[in-house]
């Protein structure tokens, strides 16, 4: 490496990404007075959970519902927790929680809302032996949350067996927890299905009231107040070091700025490639788990179609195949969001529905402009295809559609291959084989937009502020 | 600084990273975590907000000397009375 750049800046921490992850370590720094700066190589911050404006409507991508709903106000809540660790009041977030939501598979649904009784009631009606099992699992759940869910890796399928006799019902249960975090094909680890089941069963979800962009004009606004610097549309080509540390990156313009450490949020795989001298330390298996997801304008509210759910996870057939398609797209299974249909404080003008399947990378990043093109528009017909199948059918209603697939995700993201979820094995504590260099965000393992911000506030707290 | 000063500062703490705690009748004598709703890491947001704000170090093996309000106090009074 030659030492030809002349480094006119020197921050104490560079995060690579204005991601949840990235912004909420980037407030924690920034509060205790360490000279941070964010490098977001989109012009918009929130990464994978961001909005834009096609087509005269704001858009969100990304998040369908928050997780972690703290209904009961606890201040021992993750969420509430986490709001402290940021400064940022819990009520600020306008969080709203689902009226209520749905697992479909053939011949049974189950549905449920944030209070866990009522999915309790579902399945003593559909599985009438499996209730005391159930309960015994969200007993066992709720004694690992007290432990933060550290367990050793294991199997999530077999630690659900323990409790969930009737696979029919396991598959239904793990199906929502899969599609809303997990990197791995057809298992899910031990303690991420404990750690899914309870953001997402027993504390339950919500949207906010103005969408995800309120949130990240609320963390935005939070970090820049306590000192920190963003630059957007900036990119980090090359993670410098010396004598074994970082000691700068060289941006995309071929500068040089020089700091103490580096956040990325890029991807375990993506970070080491960029940094070039400790690629050969680890092997790291990519992930391969990436979602084409719809984008539907209605010209009524889908109550007024008698589509009444927040959220529905569908399956067509009797097992649930979680894994990357040999087809672009799986329409055997999705999820299907109605932004509208959460209970907000102020009415809502969303006349929208969001439909997410799993989808092949490979097949949308190769494919050429024309084939993608054409693609997108035979996949959205057999998506309703198959969705009209399991509620009604609101094909006639749509005014405007959009798609987002693998490709796209890969652009904004720059995670390769378009991944969601990053990579199937996680580092949990951010370390890499460079002692100031640290992972955060998506690999982490710590899913959804409250997992990516705790995730960040953790590895900041540990290794950079204590 | 005085003790009274001190004592506002640390409150002046405390409201920032829990603001929705009421403050007004703490009793100096017992612990503060039987009476207000901190955990481990609002306790560490304290101890690094003491260094954010008056530069006061507070190693690790003295965090048992901030249980009480009146303990906090004697023991950062050596540490804040000259500023």
């Amino acid at each position: 490496m030659s030492s030809n750049w002349c480094a006119l800046l020197k921050y104490d921490v560079i995060i690579i990404g204005a991601g949840l992850s990235g912004l909420a370590a980037g407030i924690r720094l920034a509060h205790f007075g360490k000279k941070t700066l964010i490098m977001e190589r989109h012009y918009r911050v929130g990464g994978l959970n961001s909005f834009y404006r096609a087509g005269g409507y704001d858009l969100d991508v990304g998040l369908h519902a928050v997780t972690n709903f703290n209904s009961k106000g606890l201040k021992s809540a993750p969420l509430s927790r986490l709001m402290r660790r940021l400064r940022i009041k819990e009520d600020d977030l306008e969080l709203c929680p689902q009226k209520e939501s749905r697992i479909t598979f053939p011949n049974v649904s189950l549905n449920f809302n944030n209070d866990i009784r009522f999915l309790t009631q579902q399945i003593e009606e559909s599985f009438p032996d499996q209730r005391d099992g159930f309960i015994r699992l969200i007993d066992n759940i709720i004694r690992m949350s007290k432990d933060g869910f550290l367990q050793k890796a294991d199997s999530g399928r077999k630690f659900l067996k323990r409790f969930i006799t009737d696979p029919y019902l396991l598959e239904m249960i793990i199906c929502p927890l899969m599609f809303y975090g997990n990197a791995r094909e057809h298992d899910m680890d031990h303690d991420f299905v404990a750690l899914m089941f309870f953001s997402l069963f027993i504390e339950g979800l919500s949207r906010p009231q103005k969408g995800i962009r309120a949130i990240l004009d609320l963390l935005l606004k939070r970090y820049e107040d306590s000192g920190g610097e963003l630059q957007t549309q900036s990119e980090v080509v090359k993670i410098k070091l010396k004598d074994g540390s970082v000691s700068g990156v060289i941006t995309g313009s071929d500068e040089l700025i020089e700091c103490d450490a580096v956040l990325s949020s890029a991807g375990i795989d993506e970070t080491y490639n960029i940094c070039r001298e400790v690629g050969n330390n680890k092997l790291i298996t990519p992930g391969v788990m990436s979602f084409a997801e719809s984008i539907y304008i209605l010209d009524k509210k889908p109550l007024e179609l008698s589509i009444d759910h927040s959220i529905i996870f569908y399956n067509r057939s009797t097992t649930f195949k979680y894994q990357k398609p040999l087809e672009p797209i799986n329409v055997d299974s999705g999820v299907i969001c109605m932004p509208g249909n959460f209970t907000y404080n102020e009415p809502q003008t969303k006349e929208e529905i969001r439909v997410t399947h799993i989808a092949n990378p490979n097949y949308w990043i190769d494919a050429d402009q024309g084939e993608y093109t054409n693609s997108k528009m035979l996949w959205h017909d057999r998506s309703l295809d198959a969705v009209s199948e399991i509620m009604p059918s609101f094909r006639e209603n749509i005014v405007y559609r959009d798609m987002f697939t693998p490709k796209t995700i890969k652009r904004f993201t720059g995670h390769t291959s378009g991944v969601v979820y990053g990579a199937p094995d996680k580092i949990r504590d951010g370390m890499t084989s460079v002692n100031n260099l640290y992972i955060i965000g998506t690999d982490q393992g710590f899913v959804g937009i409250v997992g990516a911000m705790i995730g960040g506030v953790e590895v900041v707290n540990r290794q950079l502020l204590v | 600084m005085t003790r009274e000063s001190i004592k506002a500062a640390i409150i002046e703490i405390i409201n920032e990273i829990v603001p929705d705690e009421d403050l007004s009748d703490l009793d100096h004598q017992k612990p503060l975590r039987d009476q207000i709703d901190l955990d481990s890491m609002d306790f560490l947001d304290i101890v690094m907000e003491l260094r954010k704000k008056y530069r006061i170090e507070v190693p690790e093996e003295d965090y048992d000397e901030l249980s009480t309000m009146n303990s906090t106090i004697d023991y950062l009074l050596p540490k804040m009375e000259s500023l």
